[in-house]
């Protein structure tokens, strides 16, 4: 059951290194041989790539404000989810300093009637400068039943 | 090997990726390399006892795969943004189409820029949307 009173609580700043052999991992997971992922020192991520922040987050206590939504296993879904990138995305022996907040949590009501309750988290990634380098956008929704077509 | 700015048109996309049937393996593996373990998209008896008919396939493989279909045609460095809705739920077992559209070609701040509308499709039916941008490199 989301908990509404986790509207725009902010997580503590993590860490993410960008490493070659994840990125070669996460590439062949998603079907891509392209070689930019897979030559050299420092290949770029992948599009959809900063999703492996779930590793980096683990490391620190309280990183993750989403945990505070307590969106259900079973009748939650992953609604939307955007990255974008402030240049090239990154690339392997980049690290990155992160930080993730909740937007919006809100309620709309269902074509098939019941209460969808969505909730927004943006994370920042931004290199040792402070620049930032990417931004990352998941929207989850939650049903009231499990859902049978529409996530 | 970049493709040129000339070269892309709506109309002249390249073919569609299929990819089928997605079996459990596919989806473990992307749950390893990702990160995200939530239980409904592997363990059989937590997705039956939720209701579902089988593990639910986690919705950033799909969307990992239509991106790969843009960054193989575009370039993986040349990505500025991609944005994804789901619209159904998968299942393993099924087989995908994986393509795209050119939605507009523009300059802005001195970058020359497509944007794609994005679909993965199963039997015809659109279950995934994405919208992406790239620059394209003079």
């Amino acid at each position: 059951m989301v908990d509404k009173a986790a509207n725009k609580a902010v997580g503590e700043p993590f860490v993410m290194d960008i490493e070659r052999g994840k990125i070669h991992e996460f590439a062949r997971a998603t079907h891509s041989d392209h070689t930019d992922y897979f030559e050299g020192d420092s290949p770029v991520v992948p599009p959809t790539f900063l999703t492996t922040q779930f590793f980096w987050e683990d490391l620190v206590a309280n990183s993750n404000p989403w945990n505070l939504i307590k969106m259900s296993q079973k009748r939650g879904m992953h609604a939307e989810q955007e990255y974008i990138f402030h240049g090239p995305p990154p690339t392997a022996g980049t690290r990155l300093f992160c930080k993730s907040r909740i937007e919006d949590v809100f309620e709309k009501q269902g074509r098939r009637g019941g209460t969808l309750t969505f909730a927004v988290m943006v994370t920042e990634f931004r290199n040792a400068d402070g620049t930032l380098v990417a931004e990352a956008k998941l929207t989850g929704v939650e049903t009231a039943k499990p859902p049978e077509e529409e996530s | 090997m970049s493709v040129l700015w000339n070269e892309i048109e709506a109309g002249k996309e390249p073919e569609a990726l299929v990819y089928g049937p997605l079996s459990r393996t596919d989806i473990v593996r992307y749950q390893g390399a990702s990160g995200d373990m939530n239980r409904i998209h592997h363990d059989e008896p937590f997705a039956t006892d939720a209701g579902y008919p089988a593990p639910l396939v986690v919705g950033m493989l799909p969307a990992g795969i239509l991106n790969t279909w843009a960054t193989n045609w575009l370039g993986p460095k040349n990505i500025r943004r991609t944005r994804i809705r789901w619209k159904s739920q998968l299942w393993p077992g099924d087989t995908l189409s994986f393509s795209g559209t050119v939605a507009k070609k523009y300059e802005e701040d001195g970058e020359k820029k497509v944007d794609l509308d994005l679909v993965c499709e199963r039997n015809n039916e659109v279950v995934l949307q994405v919208w992406s941008t790239f620059v394209v490199p003079e």
